[in-house]
């Protein structure tokens, strides 16, 4: 069985489907990534599982058990934590206190110090700068404290959001990187990107999104050699 | 002039005391809500009425915590039934909203009170005279800004070191962000409400001891200059608030001495206008861009 199930959900702003009735399975271990252009309905999905939206029709359920329409502490508490779009580090609080924030549901103070350690193990320049304002980091170290900080509540799902958006280059190297160590730690993760190469190339398996529908899913392998995809959404990356 | 000048800052620091505590209030909200409560001054004034009536059948030991609770019941309860059901509204609804519930305060204590100005309860230990040099004041006039200044370290204590604190600070900033963590934002919102109300009651408790009466109407004046005050620091900022409280309260008794007590509250608008043409952001406020 999947770890997460998603079955034809539909989600609405304002009289306007931006989700049409999508179904995709997240596996345990994996890393599965929803590509598609802008306005696909990639970010509504991710929305709509943390419960900052609610869907119109269709159910999510994560290790069996239906958790449509919880409230989003009960999704973090329960293992699924996101890493939102642009980052949104509390520029406010300081490196050390984004990551705490993001344990903010724990009570195991000895694990929490310990995963704190991990974190500054795998992203060292956020350890060197513990105690900066988040505001003051550059971006990359910011997506990196966004990932941290989605670590933080020991999530069996990790979902990130175009976690690679406006960064150079090699730090987009960096942070598919980190996404593969992650993996092969155990973290099961939902990757959503507009840098489908990227993407494709890290995943165990695809979903492309048009329009709020699934217009096709498959391996990475397979949506990488596929012509479609290849011409929508790889362009000249393709023909390397 | 020596002599009329000590005991023209002492007052200074007590009114700057009572205004600390109410703008801290106002700023606090504004931090997280993006929101001037306008109702802040009426809760104010019904700790007042508050005091009034209980004190009449209780003992001080009682009702002085009852008001406190009661205070604090009155500010959670003003959110949840006036601002939290336009949480995803426009911030002008909020904001209308706010001046509904002000006017709504304000006419029930009309109507409780007919109208008509009630005597404040002596506080025996705070009313008590005491000589300091060669002149005397009394004992809530040294006491006001001491506890103040108490509670505004503790305040800032508890947001910059505790794990509320810490979920205020995220709250304000982002509020989705801050429910992507498990942070309840209405529990961390109800929390700046009680402690704001908290200390709008204790604020209440010295300002009358001062000035003894109590009408529906008298939160107005001292709400509105603890606006100011939070302004003047730069709304958002607690230290701001406390600081800019104490300035208008010293430069208001500071006019009074020289015989301009009629401009007294003038100056304090003008300041106003002043700060908002040339330093909008106040002393230690941020510039904060528009949350989209």
């Amino acid at each position: 069985m999947s770890l997460l199930q998603v079955k034809n959900l539909k989600v609405n702003f304002g009289g306007i489907e931006a989700l049409k009735g999508i179904s995709f399975n997240v596996d345990q271990g994996q890393i599965v990534t929803l590509i598609g252009a802008n306005g696909a309905g990639k970010s509504t999905t991710l929305r709509a599982i943390s419960s900052l939206v609610y869907p119109s029709e269709g159910s999510i359920y994560y290790e069996g058990r239906d958790i449509t329409r919880l409230d989003p502490q009960k999704i973090v508490e329960m293992g699924i934590a996101m890493v939102p779009e642009g980052r949104r580090v509390f520029s406010n609080l300081t490196v050390n206190e984004n990551l705490l924030i993001g344990a903010y549901l724990r009570k195991d103070k000895a694990a929490i110090a310990k995963d704190m350690d991990h974190v500054y193990d795998i992203f060292p320049r956020l350890g060197e700068r513990h105690w900066q304002l988040a505001g003051t980091l550059s971006g990359g170290e910011q997506q990196m404290l966004a990932v941290g900080r989605g670590m933080m509540s020991r999530p069996k799902i990790l979902m990130m959001d175009e976690p690679s958006l406006g960064l150079a280059p090699m730090v987009v190297q960096d942070i598919f990187r980190i996404i593969k160590r992650l993996n092969e730690e155990g973290m099961t993760i939902l990757l959503i990107e507009q840098n489908a190469n990227a993407a494709l190339h890290a995943a165990h398996y695809g979903y492309v999104l048009e329009t709020g529908h699934v217009a096709m899913q498959g391996t990475g392998r397979e949506l990488l050699e596929n012509r479609q995809v290849r011409e929508a959404y790889l362009g000249k990356s393709a023909k390397r | 002039m020596i002599d009329k000048l000590l005991p023209c800052l002492l007052s200074g620091v007590s009114v700057g005391g009572q205004y600390a505590l109410i703008a801290v209030g106002y700023t606090m909200v504004y931090g997280i809500l993006r929101l001037i409560n306008f109702a802040h001054g009426d809760i104010f004034t019904a700790a007042g009425f508050f005091m009034v009536y209980l004190a009449a059948s209780l003992p001080l030991s009682l009702s002085l915590p009852l008001v406190i609770l009661l205070t604090v019941a009155l500010g959670f309860a003003v959110e949840r039934v006036a601002y939290k059901p336009l949480r995803s509204a426009p911030r002008m609804s909020v904001m209308i909203s706010a001046i509904g519930v002000s006017y709504l305060l304000q006419n029930l204590m009309w109507y409780i009170t007919g109208g008509l100005a009630k005597q404040y309860p002596v506080i025996p230990w705070l009313s008590t005279s005491i000589a300091i040099g060669p002149t005397s004041t009394k004992i809530v006039t040294l006491f006001t800004p001491v506890l103040t200044i108490i509670l505004s370290v503790a305040l800032v204590t508890l947001i910059r070191r505790t794990k509320i604190g810490m979920a205020m600070r995220a709250v304000s900033r982002d509020f989705e962000t801050a429910r992507l963590m498990g942070i309840k934002i209405d529990s961390v919102i109800s929390a700046t409400f009680i402690i704001g109300s908290f200390l709008a009651a204790v604020g209440s408790v010295l300002y009358f001891s001062n000035y003894t009466s109590v009408t529906p109407t008298i939160g107005a004046m001292p709400g509105l200059k603890a606006f100011v005050a939070a302004v003047f620091g730069g709304i958002g900022s607690i230290p701001g608030a406390v600081i800019g409280a104490f300035v208008i309260g010293i430069c208001e008794n500071i006019i009074k001495m020289l015989g301009y007590t009629t401009f007294s509250d003038a100056f304090t608008f003008a300041l106003l206008i002043v700060i908002l043409l040339f330093k909008p952001t106040g002393l230690f406020g941020e510039k904060i861009s528009e949350k989209v």
